[in-house]
């Protein structure tokens, strides 16, 4: 009689359903899957280590890379534990521009998840409708900031700058011109904020069309309803945070839990799942979609009413303008101290958590008193949802694998750093 | 003028980070001494966290007791990491003389980051030198809690694992392994996790050098992935400077909280004269 024997195999690193350069190493019997062993750390840069030899503030761009598809939501947490250590506080409006970007990163990050997660079960249209959307938060990144993804808008003591007064439109090209051309500038005529109010007005529309999609598309639940169950003890007990242990039914949310910047004057639910299981997680991240464009419009319409400033006045740690540089000394002197050296943080540690689209992220910061962190460390959600790769996958098949994989909502940035 | 009315209604209602739990921190930080007694030590609270050092003997007990006990109940590990204290407040530019000389260069020194794998300092004695911290989350009672465990032998450091506790650990204290060398006795598992197959060296330790020791690339010769010594030079543009600072020198947490608030009163004040000026 032939020896039957398990057979091993590697999925990954180079696969289109890894979300970047995951391998895991699958032990399979037949179709089923018995051990997931990830084999993380192909994209570790050491970002930790690489802080520890800069001063504060130049590692806001590193952060970006992190979790490179929810970057302001990473800066957030790491421009949090710096403010706590010196404790300093940024001004409202500054407070309310965080909000704002937070969520329209949320939903950049769930468009993103759910193009791809669709792709990876074999639905392609979805990907194509999220990228619409995406593209336009794209904008408001690149408009805001100067940089479509990798920001490092938010600084210790506000925000680099306040919001455009202005929209770029298009320009006129060989493709794009007439009535096509005054279609997509339609949003743009007036202010950044005119534009993001437009656009939160009218997401709930493509929401509805990805579920028309989606939600109750037969293939769909085939591969997602019963899939990667996690009961809210196991969740628990495996480190999940965010939509992982929302779709378990547990009710948590920091930014009601534990608020911060201005979720506590914002208007919103929290979804929570039932089952616990792949197409819970899909539609908890649905419904997070339809409460990020409210908090969108709450934020829009506070920032308009109240102008003022988005950064603190303290040259001991906020550069001056170039203008008050001009004539004024000590704030020359200041300015070149910020940027040769940059600010002591007073010794100290702190733990500062945001709840980033991917569940919780939290920087550890410890400062012995100096320019530079003395050690931080990233708390990356993701990292702990993969490590229970294997729980999940036990017992699946392999092509549930893919479907597990996908929920997590993995970024390679952030469980590697 | 709108601004400054709005300013102050945000002083008003805004809640400081972590202000619901901070009226619990006092009462939690009497409720670890009377529970515990000397085997852990209540350290300061920032942002409402409590931190406590626990003893590397007491370590898997005490937190057994933190996760069951209903008064604590802390259902997750959040998070775990290592830590070095070497060259802790350490400074590379030394500038609390005035002399005839002016001052010294600040890429003086051995600083972090300033040394490559055959000029790494050498560690004489360091008590203390790894420290294990982890961040726990209680959903029931919404706190937090810091605890830190130092490693007794700083040349072979070796913490219980907390694997048997809260699963969640499986994968920090790998990384944890992998980057700092702490052993944690009893984990299941203990492979590197984030460096090469086949590393050697633990690369967050302070004596490890930025650059790193070896570099990979492809070799077209041999047709395969070669391993060399790294040829890059070490180069860290900002000195790393300590500063004391006067509006720092608050030790106690409640000062902390004082000097926070003051902050926040003198931003309006100056906040208020730019409304002046703009007026």
């Amino acid at each position: 009689m032939a020896e039957i024997r398990n057979y091993t195999m590697n999925f990954g690193p180079q696969h289109p359903a890894a979300h970047g350069v995951l391998r895991l190493v699958l032990e399979m019997d037949g179709e089923t899957v018995v051990r997931a062993d990830p084999h993380v750390g192909l994209l570790h840069r050491a970002t930790e280590k690489l802080a520890e030899s800069k001063p504060f503030n130049q590692s806001i761009g590193y952060l970006d890379r992190l979790d490179y598809m929810s970057m302001m939501c990473n800066e957030h947490a790491y421009v949090r534990a710096i403010e706590q250590l010196l404790g300093i506080e940024p001004p409202p409006r500054a407070q309310y521009i965080r909000t704002l970007f937070d969520e329209l990163t949320r939903f950049s990050n769930h468009l993103l998840w759910i193009a791809s997660c669709g792709i990876d079960l074999g639905a392609m249209t979805v990907f194509l409708y999220a990228f619409r959307e995406r593209e336009m938060i794209m904008d408001m990144y690149e408009a805001v900031s100067g940089a479509r993804m990798h920001a490092a808008y938010y600084r210790p003591g506000g925000v680099y700058r306040d919001l455009p007064d202005k929209m770029p439109p298009y320009k006129e090209t060989r493709w794009t011109k007439g009535k096509d051309l005054k279609r997509r500038n339609e949003w743009r005529e007036g202010s950044m904020l005119d534009f993001i109010e437009a656009f939160a007005r009218d997401v709930p529309g493509k929401i509805d069309e990805y579920e028309t999609l989606l939600t109750n598309n037969r293939i769909w639940k085939q591969r997602t309803v019963g899939i990667g169950v996690v009961s809210p003890e196991k969740a628990l007990q495996m480190g999940y945070s965010g939509v992982m242990l929302r779709g378990s039914g547990i009710e948590w949310d920091l930014r009601k839990k534990q608020p911060y910047a201005m979720y506590d004057q914002v208007d919103f639910d929290i979804p929570v799942g039932v089952g616990g299981d792949c197409y819970d997680r899909y539609l908890v991240r649905v419904e997070e979609l339809r409460q990020s464009a409210r908090i969108i419009l709450q934020c829009v319409d506070w920032l308009r009413k109240n102008p003022g400033h988005v950064m603190l006045k303290n040259f001991k740690v906020i550069p001056p303008t170039r203008e008050e540089m001009k004539d004024d000394m000590e704030a020359l002197i200041h300015h070149f101290k910020l940027f040769t050296e940059g600010y002591c943080v007073p010794a100290g540690e702190t733990y500062c958590a945001v709840e980033a689209p991917k569940g919780e992220f939290g920087c550890y910061l410890v400062s012995d008193g100096a320019n530079k962190p003395f050690r931080v460390h990233f708390r990356a959600p993701g990292f702990a949802h993969l490590s229970s790769m294997h729980e999940l996958a036990r017992g699946h098949m392999l092509a549930d694998t893919v479907a597990i994989i996908s929920t997590l909502d993995l970024v390679f940035g952030e469980v590697d750093r | 003028m709108e601004f400054s009315n709005s300013r102050q209604k945000f002083a008003a209602n805004q809640r400081s980070p972590g202000k619901g739990m901070s009226d619990t921190t006092k009462a939690i930080s009497e409720l670890f001494a009377s529970r515990f007694g000397d085997r852990v030590k209540v350290g300061p609270t920032v942002g409402g966290i409590v931190s406590i050092e626990v003893e590397v003997g007491a370590w898997l007990e005490v937190c057994r007791i933190l996760r069951d006990e209903d008064e604590f109940g802390f259902e997750q590990l959040t998070d775990l990491c290592g830590v070095d204290y070497l060259s802790y407040g350490q400074s590379e530019w030394e500038t609390d003389d005035a002399s005839q000389e002016g001052f010294s260069r600040g890429v003086e020194g051995l600083g972090p980051g300033r040394f490559d794998w055959a000029d790494r300092p050498e560690s004489a004695g360091v008590k203390q030198r790894f420290g294990v911290v982890v961040h726990l989350l209680s959903f029931r009672n919404n706190h937090r809690l810091r605890l830190r465990c130092f490693a007794p032998d700083e040349g072979m450091p070796i913490v219980p694992s907390l694997v048997e506790i809260w699963s969640s650990a499986n994968w920090y204290e790998r990384e944890a392994f992998d980057l700092f060398g702490i052993v944690f006795e009893g984990h299941p598992d203990l492979r590197r996790i984030m460096t090469d197959y086949g590393f050697t060296g633990h690369p967050f330790r302070k004596d490890f050098p930025l650059i790193g020791n070896v570099a990979v690339r492809y070799d077209p010769q041999k047709k395969r992935v070669v391993y060399e010594p790294v040829e890059i030079e070490s180069r860290v543009g900002v000195p790393r400077v300590l500063r004391e600072d006067s509006r720092y020198k608050a030790d106690e947490v409640d000062q902390a909280a004082d000097a926070t608030a003051e902050q926040i009163a003198s931003g309006e004040a100056v906040t208020g004269e730019q409304d002046r000026k703009d007026g």
